[in-house]
């Protein structure tokens, strides 16, 4: 199936074009872009990005398979990126870990309709650790039993990734 | 004179929510002396930052103004890029400068670009920080629509231009060629050096990569001088250091601090001690790509060069007896590096800690060279069998061998970033590793 961009996405694709020599730099914009409107990057979205930026599928596929922010597969609405480098590791990260585990039904890696959650690297909130991000949200100094409620809250009150492009 | 506990020079603006905005900046002093700046000469600039001994925040600490004057004389386009990419472990300050400054690092660029004669320049953020990237976004559209920046920047006939660029997952990206390519729309490879970015980089040409921190410390430099910022600091490094404390001390915490304060004073002073009561066993200095520093290091200060030459740190080896080399007999003892400190008491499990930072660089290794590709998927494996109670006799000299067949044989400090921890925590914590592996022989015979 072939995928379009909405007009709004065409219109700042055009303009980030314009802050470099050439179309290629664009491309990680456009694949945040095509990740927004399509989800995730299927091979359609891929062509899509390919094609409005006049590179080879190639070399796409290359840069989305790459950086570990694009997804290839579906996932959720948002996005729970908890970290469990050194210094979470050093205060419980992994308890915080799977106390998301548990309450999402869900293993690190795994997504339901609502939630992706993803074993992080560090995030760079290493003094409030144990620390996650969600889209424009940083949740730091996590204790496993607050777990339960900061899931109920991000479900009333969502930050998906795609809201920052 | 030098700087005391409580000095600010680049975090004056931290926990003001008004100076975030534009309007707030300039109340609090902010872009009052860029028309001063932008008539100075541009190698005037360039001098006044030589003379600051300002140096690189981000991990290497080499002279900004010396990397400055790399760019040749005759460049018909040249650019500068903001790394803030800031991702190794242990390191949280270019995100809250970012957060609570971001005119700040925008004042800083602007006159960075005119000592650069750079027109068209970045800023790479990560793509995790969110957050931030939208807070660049706001304040650099601000910047624009007051006039500093753009065609004509204050009517001084001057085009400075910033752009700011997302990432999108790659802790590689950190390392600056690795980030050009990234910039060009590549994947985040490291390039072989020579020709280092100063001479040819971003779109082929002479292009300087600075820190958040550090451009952020310009227009300080500007405004009190070069000597002044130079006096702050302790021998061949000017001005404050902002460390980052975490792990098991009381206080965790970003804090702007003089040079020459020792990780003791860090600890103890600033942070209120080891948690629950207990003594730090290992204390990473600079982010966990560089050697940890045992009990009895504590009292070097955080500077530069007391890292890597202070006697009382000790040297790093491959195996007893034979000290790592860094070239020419050169040895290791450690480095400053992105000012990550984190504080490892004695109740922790030092194999399982190693583990975790061997997995972290397995998982980042970019796959361009064969020795870190593999050898860092090795380091990981192994330490995790140790860590999981199921270590062999003679892996803790694997893992020496590995890490040895790494370092120094790779494109990027990728490589070495997993080596010199490795080694350094066998150097100083080899009985942890055995005790480990003797107690798994024990249950095996058992």
């Amino acid at each position: 199936m072939s995928l379009e961009f909405s007009a709004d996405a065409q219109k700042k694709i055009a303009a980030a074009c314009e802050r470099y020599p050439t179309k290629q730099p664009v491309v990680m914009f456009a694949l945040h872009l095509a990740q927004k409107e399509h989800g995730h990057l299927s091979d359609d979205a891929l062509r899509l990005v390919a094609r409005t930026l006049d590179l080879p599928y190639a070399h796409v596929y290359g840069v989305a398979t790459f950086y570990t922010m694009y997804r290839r597969e579906p996932g959720g609405r948002q996005t729970i990126r908890m970290c469990t480098n050194i210094s979470c590791m050093l205060r419980d990260g992994y308890a915080v870990l799977e106390a998301f585990e548990r309450k999402l039904g869900l293993q690190r890696g795994e997504s339901n309709a609502e939630f992706t959650l993803v074993e992080e690297e560090c995030i760079a909130a290493c003094a409030n650790a144990p620390c996650a991000v969600v889209g424009t949200e940083y949740l730091l100094d996590i204790k496993p039993e607050q777990v339960g409620e900061i899931v109920e809250r991000l479900k009333a009150n969502p930050h998906p990734e795609s809201e920052v492009v | 004179m030098p700087a005391e506990i409580g000095t600010r020079v680049v975090t004056t603006r931290f926990g003001n929510q008004d100076a975030r905005t534009l309007a707030g900046y300039e109340r609090t002093g902010g872009y009052a002396l860029l028309r001063k700046a932008l008539a100075m000469r541009p190698e005037d600039i360039t001098n006044e930052v030589k003379a600051s001994n300002l140096r690189g925040r981000g991990g290497a600490g080499f002279a900004t103004g010396v990397k400055w004057g790399f760019v040749p004389k005759d460049a018909k386009a040249v650019h500068l890029v903001c790394n803030a990419d800031e991702s190794e472990p242990g390191t949280c300050k270019d995100r809250e400068l970012i957060f609570w400054d971001p005119h700040l690092l925008i004042e800083g660029m602007i006159i960075a670009a005119h000592a650069l004669r750079a027109v068209h320049n970045y800023i790479y953020i990560r793509g995790e920080m969110m957050r931030e990237y939208a807070v660049l976004q706001k304040a650099v559209t601000e910047a624009y629509a007051r006039g500093y920046l753009g065609k004509n920047v204050l009517g001084t006939g001057l085009e400075i231009h910033l752009t700011v660029h997302r990432g999108a997952g790659a802790y590689i990206c950190g390392e600056e060629t690795a980030l050009l390519n990234s910039l060009e729309g590549l994947r985040g490879q490291p390039r072989l050096k020579p020709p280092f970015p100063a001479v040819k980089g971003l779109f082929g040409n002479p292009t300087i990569v600075n820190n958040v921190e550090t451009l952020m410390n310009v227009p300080a430099i500007i405004d009190k001088g070069g000597a002044w910022f130079n006096a702050l600091g302790m021998g061949r490094s000017g001005g404050t250091r902002i460390v980052c404390v975490s792990g098991h001390v009381n206080k965790p915490g970003v804090f702007e601090l003089p040079m020459g304060i020792t990780f003791r004073q860090i600890i103890d002073d600033v942070c209120g001690g080891v948690w629950k009561g207990r003594r730090a066993k290992a204390v990473i200095p600079g982010g966990v790509s560089m050697p940890p520093l045992d009990e009895s290091e504590l009292d070097v200060p955080c500077e530069f060069d007391a890292l890597q030459t202070d006697e009382r740190i000790k040297p790093v080896m491959v195996r007893p007896g034979q000290p790592f080399d860094l070239g020419g007999g050169r040895q290791l003892r450690t480095m400053a590096g992105s000012g990550g400190i984190v504080v490892l008491d004695d109740a922790t499990d030092l194999p399982r800690a190693t583990w975790r930072i061997m997995k972290f660089f397995a998982h980042e290794s970019c796959g361009q060279c064969t020795p870190c590709r593999e050898g860092t998927g090795w380091l990981e494996k192994v330490t995790r069998r140790i860590a999981d109670g199921r270590g062999k006799d003679g892996d803790v000299d694997l893992l020496a061998s590995i890490a040895h067949g790494i370092a120094g044989n790779t494109i990027c400090a990728l490589g070495d970033a997993a080596a010199w921890p490795m080694l350094g925590f066998l150097t100083k914590f080899r009985a942890d590793f055995e005790a480990k592996i003797a107690a798994a022989r024990k249950g095996k015979a058992a």
